[in-house]
């Protein structure tokens, strides 16, 4: 074996990163965090350790969507600090050893490892006859996710299905899916809700945890108050149109032209929490509703059964009414958003959309014509 | 005779199986099993038609928007709706850019290390390897000091001690055959590739908010809406010129990255052409039209059927031939697990009946997968890249020919080598340049669309479900990455009542049927040489070469929701 990495400055060396690389990472994710400069030099220490912490990423009843979203990292040097911050010692999709070795690799760490290492989770684990709907290696996704999860430092699970079971449980929930928290209850776990999570939020939660040793604070469903503390029509692009009155009503319509709210095409924006449209998507690209699409409340517990239909305008949403108890949603969400949206509408009803302020461009067409065109 | 065992099948989407019997260094016998059921169809019924493909699209979050696709195409076809060119124009960019994307990621993070030696790299002289790269392509990033940093970096990993994903390799395998030179060249561009897929793949941000799962696609349309003076419009002249910055380095790499790295890699291991055989028949469903979609005469890749690798004869696709058998897969059939049933008429009954876990081996003389065994007139199909450019070529479709006959002379070699495992990787290559080219077209003609103001996106005739009929029964088929892929649903007083989806990976990875005819990765294991029981990297070369997606394949088929057996827990 050769020597072990023994100063910061070797280290990074030899994964090819600068200094200030290092240090322009760290600060950009000290900012995601809400998280003052004075910890800068702590983060940095932390980033560049010699020996690298190990991470295990089990797969279970997904879609790969959440390992193809941490591969999209958009910060340029995140792809590369969080490959080479950590030692990443399983992830089935993209591990070069298959079958007996890969198991081996697993089995190591949590032996070698033990109480040491994080695992991050991606599917919802089923229940349902002993749990014979998901095996890897002939062993069931609920034996491994029991062996690794509870031996591990901290549990990340990462997307809708591995937070709460997502849309494998949604009804009539074929095979007794569940979330991690629930299928492996008492383990210390962080929730990266989304579908897929945003990988911007679960790598400053590793970059917070490498410094601090610690999970940031969380929310009643134990997700970061940091990506999902805030209403997503209070941080959206559009609410001033919300305000104003200024509504898409047809899909491709001129409100819809013009980037006016969705709301009444549906949007869940006023009942999510999410930090998704300040950090956005695929290197700050785009959000949903910027690309003319309702939002979803993917973030949102439970959200394929309590958020759908998705076309429907949030109070005819069944699972939104006064019937469904205010734990279910969030206690102080559920008040608050219930009583923004009713106002709202209520004003909807007495004062009618204002027209709008200007003619559509010469260069379109009316939209009774456009209609017929098609 | 040893039974061997691969699971998990790593570097693929989803939870495999591979089971095979090798006698004297070769696989005699193999069987593929499914490992993991959702069961997202039942899931479906019910539920809002217009919505079914934000649900079907999480089948799979790696051919992310294939499924999304296919389940809006299915409801317009059930509805009799007529989607605007400028909204068929976005559904191609964006599907056409996963298929570029997806086949780069596969061939450099799902399949190059079958064939890559990374511990090899350290030992290559980077002068040696940088004389190769210019030999080779333009790509500028070809320089001595450019392969020193990348393996001075891989040399810093190795030294650590801790080789994260690469720890676990079957590095030092006596099938490993290039030379670390080009060993080096690869590895260079697995990083490179890691780098360029993150950017390229911003098209779906633009045109759908967000990869993977992209949000932009309506039963009718796209929500995309455009305007060419609107600074919020989701397409603008702003939006046009990043995306046609992106669709150009989509075509750079695969031009000057990805098709050299084939061309070089392939001549080094031959007999890979005559290995993976497989079935030899097959199938696609054809996409991609440059005008009237439901014309496949306007296809890019065209509509057909091969069978016993006759390129004489293209046979017509009949969606009524299509059927699923469940005789070795965790189902049961009402009348019986002999018979097969089309999609429309399919039921479901999930009934597990292997081992009780943990366990070491499978029963493969009953049932073993999770997947069902589709078939096309009774026949076991392959569909995929391979399926398309080999129908394109017996079609005689002027592009695709183009691009198998130069790719036949570069490596010199009569079209009968296509039949194989590294044939399956040539078309992957070949078609990811067919639709780079391609992607270029469609930013052009948005562009003039939108110069025109002709911007719409979506056509409202059947929005509300009261213009519905009270039931309505169609079906939506895709070229997807990994192939032919269908989803059909019925629709019974404004939601659905039957959603089903027969899948590429089904269609390639499903086990045996009734008649005991293998799969298609079954068949193409057949003869496999396996130098090192312990390491059967030979086995991951062929299965690797279908680019295998379980998550897709993995489905449940319910006719009335009546036979289903598995409790309900919520």
């Amino acid at each position: 074996m050769l020597a072990p990495e023994t100063d910061i400055r070797t280290a990074l060396a030899r994964r090819g990163i600068t200094r200030r690389q290092l240090v322009k990472f760290c600060s950009a994710t000290l900012g995601l965090l809400a998280l003052p400069e004075r910890y800068l030099a702590q983060t940095v220490a932390a980033v560049g350790k010699a020996k690298k912490p190990v991470l295990v990423w089990l797969q279970f009843q997904d879609c790969t969507g959440c390992s193809e979203s941490i591969l999209r990292s958009d910060h340029p040097t995140v792809a590369d600090v969080v490959l080479d911050l950590l030692s990443w010692e399983y992830h089935e999709v993209i591990m070069a050893g298959a079958g007996d070795y890969a198991n081996r690799a697993l089995d190591r760490v949590v032996q070698e490892d033990k109480g040491k290492y994080l695992v991050v989770v991606e599917g919802a684990i089923p229940t349902a006859e002993n749990g014979i709907h998901c095996t890897i290696g002939g062993r069931t996704a609920l034996e491994i996710a029991e062996k690794v999860c509870r031996n591990a430092a901290a549990t990340i699970a990462v997307g809708a299905c591995a937070f709460d079971g997502g849309l494998v449980r949604a009804k009539p929930n074929p095979t007794g899916a569940l979330g991690v928290q629930e299928a492996v209850p008492g383990i210390k776990v962080i929730n990266m809700a989304g579908c897929p999570h945003n990988p911007a939020n679960t790598s400053a939660v590793l970059v917070h945890y490498l410094t601090f040793n610690d999970l940031p604070a969380l929310d009643q469903y134990n997700r970061p108050l940091f990506a999902y503390g805030r209403i997503i029509h209070d941080q959206c692009e559009r609410r001033a149109h919300y305000d104003a009155g200024r509504f898409v009503t047809e899909w491709g319509d001129e409100g819809h032209r013009k980037g006016w709210c969705l709301y009444k095409m549906g949007c869940k924006g006023p009942a999510a929490t999410f930090n998704c449209p300040i950090v956005q998507w695929n290197d700050h690209t785009s959000w949903p509703i910027r690309a003319g699409h309702g939002c979803i409340a993917c973030a949102s517990p439970r959200f394929w059964d309590h958020m759908s239909p998705f076309y429907e305008r949030l109070p005819s949403v069944p699972g939104f009414g006064v019937e469904v108890s205010a734990t279910e949603l969030g206690l102080g969400l559920t008040g608050a958003v219930l009583a923004g949206v009713t106002a709202h509408g209520l004003i909807q009803l007495i004062k009618p959309a204002p027209k709008p302020p200007a003619p559509p461009p010469a260069e379109t067409k009316p939209l009774a014509e456009t209609r017929k065109e098609s | 005779m040893a039974r061997l065992v691969v699971d998990p099948v790593t570097r693929i989407e989803g939870h495999l199986r591979i089971e095979a019997q090798v006698d004297g260094g070769k696989v005699s016998d193999a069987w593929s099993a499914g490992t993991m059921f959702r069961g997202i169809e039942l899931i479906l019924q019910n539920r809002d038609p217009r919505e079914a493909w934000i649900w079907a699209q999480r089948i799979c979050g790696v051919c992310t928007m294939v499924h999304a696709l296919a389940s809006v195409r299915a409801v317009e076809d059930a509805l009799q709706i007529d989607v605007p060119e400028n909204a068929r124009i976005v559904r191609d960019l964006i599907a056409g850019s996963q298929m570029v994307q997806d086949h780069v990621v596969h061939f450099y993070h799902l399949h190059a290390l079958d064939w890559v030696d990374v511990a090899a790299a350290l030992k290559a002289d980077p002068v040696k390897t940088a004389s190769i790269a210019q030999s080779i392509s333009d790509y500028d990033k070809s320089s001595p000091s450019y392969f020193r940093g990348i393996q001075q970096r891989v040399k810093g990993v190795v030294d650590s001690g801790q080789l994260s994903l690469f720890a676990s390799g079957y590095w030092g395998h006596p099938a490993y055959r290039l030379p670390p030179e080009v060993d080096l060249l690869a590895v260079a561009h697995y990083l490179e590739a890691l780098t360029w897929q993150k950017d390229f793949i911003r098209i779906h941000a633009v045109l759908g908010g967000k990869n993977p799962h992209p949000q932009s696609f309506l039963v009718g349309g796209m929500s995309t809406a455009m305007d060419p003076n609107e600074p919020d419009a989701v397409i603008n002249p702003e939006r046009i010129d990043l995306l046609r910055k992106l669709v150009k380095s989509g075509r750079q790499f695969v031009e000057q990255v990805y098709i050299p790295d084939v061309l070089a890699i392939a001549p080094l291991y031959k007999d890979w052409f005559s290995l993976g055989q497989g079935v030899g028949n097959y199938l696609s469903y054809g996409d991609y039209s440059s005008g009237n979609e439901k014309d496949p005469n306007t296809f890019l890749f065209p509509r057909g059927a091969i069978f016993d690798r006759d390129l004489s004869k293209v046979h017509p696709v009949d969606p009524t031939k299509i059927s699923e058998f469940v005789s070795h897969s965790w189902y049961e059939y009402s009348n019986g697990d002999s018979n097969g049933k089309h999609p429309y008429q399919g039921e479901t009954n999930p009934k597990y009946s292997g081992p009780k876990p943990p366990y070491d081996q499978l029963d493969v003389d009953k049932k073993y997968s999770w997947l069902k065994a589709p078939r096309y007139d009774g026949k076991p199909m392959e569909v995929g890249p391979l399926a398309r450019m080999v129908v394109g070529y017996a079609a005689g479709q002027k592009d695709i020919k183009e691009a198998v006959d130069g790719a036949l002379k570069a490596l010199n070699a009569p079209p009968t080598v296509l039949f194989s495992t590294l044939g399956r990787i040539a078309a992957r290559a070949l078609e990811s340049q067919l639709m780079a080219r391609r992607l270029e077209t469609w930013v052009d003609q948005l562009d003039d669309n939108l110069a025109h103001g002709k911007v719409t996106t979506f056509n409202p005739i059947r929005w509300d479900p009261s213009t519905w009929p009270s039931s309505a029964k169609g079906y939506g088929w895709h070229e997807a990455p990994r192939g032919s892929l269908g989803h059909w649903v019925e629709i019974s007083g404004k939601s659905i009542k039957n959603y089903q989806a027969v899948v590429p990976t089904t269609w390639n990875a499903g086990p045996r049927d009734p008649q005991g005819q293998r799969g298609p990765y079954e068949a193409s294991l057949l003869g496999t040489p396996i130098a090192d029981p312990a390491r059967p990297l030979e086995i991951l070369r062929t299965v690797h070469s279908f680019d295998p997606c379980i998550a897709c394949a993995v489905h449940v088929i319910d006719a009335q929701g009546r036979n289903y057996s598995i409790p309900r827990l919520d």
